[in-house]
């Protein structure tokens, strides 16, 4: 019973020997792992392992040269980008991408693109009060709204998100991943550039996506205090290899991380 | 003399905010001034004079044609020789859109060959309405109100609709726009098909005023980019309030300075702007956050 349910777990989210070279470089070299529902999983490595290369052959902007990534139980290798965010594969990026010249509200409106069903035609009727649209409209701002009171973003919601500070636009854009609702969320760096205040904030975040939305997570992070904290297991890669896997508590004293991140000599002494 | 001027002005100014908005378009899906956009325009506005002409078809069923057949071209050059493009840099992209131009450049000579023909437009350039001391065309008023309403339209588009929102997401960040489900190459093809539509128009509308030949958007191309560049090749809006500025500061030079010297105003503008205000009068200057 429980070896069957095990099972279905790790149906949820496969990569499989992933390899994927640019030029003569293997960015990432045989990469297999297995991420169960509602769990939290982290990539961590140092700068250049290739990690956001893996989140790149996951959501399409790469096709791997040789692996497989599956989700669901169906290939998911090579599906171009807007595909795969259909899917309900939502992902942020190390160095934000957002819409900067459009407002909080707006970039957080295009998360729900793939939902919005509204066609030129009844767009264009849009002014009658009860028609479908209008429904609509009503009903995709109330979610997006649910998200802005979860992420504190209030105060950001008529302004173009270019010129506000780095720590927001960061949320701005993990608020965009969920109002794709994903059922699985890839998560760059989501702490990089944050201060102490606010990494705290975002592990309080994180855990409320996994446990109340249900979402599984698949992070990258540098911080090892917010991945340690958060992580029900980890990754470590180094030169696009992987090193080991396991608990957060067995990657922590693990002497091979230690190497990959310290070099030799500082463990030596 | 004046107020006639600024009249003449708007009019031709249409045309340049026709082409500047039609060059803007492509121009901020792809970062690329699509040089052939007027040749686009003078085909199928060849188009229209061909199923008028030797087809016997009604005005607007050519005009409706040669529309429709604008949407098909821009379709086709996108999806069979820009996408084919392998990671291409701006410049490569500039050189396809180069080549487009003196394929249909060609393909246009070829076909109806080099002598002019006239034009035959419903709305005459001869009738005219009085406005106080200056006269306008019924062609002059019907070009004005095309070009406004086309302007209306994409404001409209671009505000509202589920499709222009998501171009101009593209426009702004193409990888969070597919990550987030849009698929950008359609958006690209689209942008081409809207930009080689509004060019036909600006075509039709431009043709009864000079001569139809393969020539015919020589000049407007060049004055439409002018246009674009004046008021930010970025901003919507500002390419066509541009096309505006233009066409009155040219014929007024026309008018009161040198005729010869008119065509050249344009570029002197451009040079001066690029001096003082480099991304154009309208646009923002935004700076990448590093």
């Amino acid at each position: 019973m429980d070896a069957v349910e095990k099972q279905v777990e790790g149906d949820f989210f496969n990569v499989d020997s992933l390899t994927i070279s640019f030029g003569g470089l293997r960015a990432v070299d045989n990469v297999s792992f297995t991420v169960n529902r509602g769990s939290i999983f982290s990539i961590i490595g140092p700068n250049g392992a290739g990690k956001t290369t893996i989140f790149n052959c996951i959501n399409g902007l790469y096709t791997p040269n040789s692996g497989r990534v599956i989700y669901k139980g169906e290939d998911i290798t090579g599906l171009k980008p807007h595909k795969i965010a259909r899917k309900g594969i939502a992902r942020t990026f190390q160095n934000i991408e957002l819409f900067s010249r459009m407002t909080t509200m707006e970039n957080l409106m295009l998360g729900r693109h793939i939902h919005i069903n509204t066609g030129v035609l009844s767009g264009a009727t849009f002014f009658r009060r009860n028609s479908r649209a209008a429904k609509e409209e009503v009903k995709h701002r109330d979610r997006v709204e649910r998200i802005i009171d979860l992420l504190d973003l209030q105060f950001a919601r008529n302004q173009f998100v270019g010129g506000l500070p780095y720590g927001t636009q960061k949320l701005i854009e993990l608020g965009r991943a969920l109002a794709l609702e994903p059922e699985l969320l890839l998560l760059d760096e989501p702490s990089a550039g944050m201060n102490t205040e606010e990494k705290q904030d975002l592990i309080f975040w994180i855990k409320d996506i996994q446990d109340e939305l249900g979402i599984t997570i698949l992070l990258i992070e540098h911080d090892m205090r917010v991945v340690m904290d958060i992580s029900d297991r980890i990754l470590a890669i180094n030169f696009g290899k992987p090193i080991t896997e396991g608990a957060p508590e067995a990657i922590q004293n693990d002497p091979e991380v230690l190497k990959a991140y310290l070099g030799e000599e500082e463990i030596a002494q | 003399m004046f107020l006639q001027l600024i009249v003449s002005g708007i009019a031709i100014g249409s045309i340049y905010a026709l082409v500047a908005l039609a060059m803007v378009i492509i121009y901020k899906t792809s970062e690329v001034p699509n040089f052939a956009q007027g040749e686009m325009a003078m085909i199928s506005t060849f188009i229209a004079f061909m199923l008028l002409d030797s087809y016997g078809q009604s005005f607007i069923v050519s005009f409706m044609g040669a529309l429709a057949f604008a949407i098909l071209l821009g379709v086709f050059l996108e999806f069979t020789f820009l996408r084919r493009a392998k990671d291409p840099n701006v410049l490569s992209l500039i050189l396809i859109t180069l080549g487009f131009e003196m394929m249909l450049y060609g393909a246009g000579s070829w076909k109806w060959g080099a002598e002019q023909q006239s034009f035959p437009f419903p709305v005459s350039d001869y009738d005219i309405v009085n406005l106080g001391p200056a006269v306008a065309s019924h062609l002059n008023i019907a070009t004005l109100l095309a070009a406004l309403f086309l302007m209306l339209i994409l404001a409209l588009f671009f505000k509202y609709t589920k499709v222009g929102i998501a171009m101009k997401a593209t426009q702004q960040n193409m990888v969070a726009a597919r990550i987030n489900g849009i698929r950008a190459n359609r958006i690209l093809s689209l942008t081409w098909a809207m930009s080689s539509f509004i060019g036909a128009v600006a075509g039709m509308m431009l043709a009864p005023i000079t001569t139809l030949d393969p020539n015919l958007m020589m000049d407007p191309l060049l004055k439409g980019f002018a246009a674009a560049v004046l008021g930010g090749m970025t901003t919507l809006v500002g390419s066509a309030l541009g096309g505006y500025i233009l066409g009155i500061i040219e014929t007024l030079f026309g008018g009161y300075v040198s005729l010869q010297f008119k065509s050249v105003v344009a570029f002197m503008i451009i040079v001066l702007v690029l001096c003082f205000k480099p991304s154009g009068l309208f646009a923002k200057h935004y700076v990448r956050r590093v």
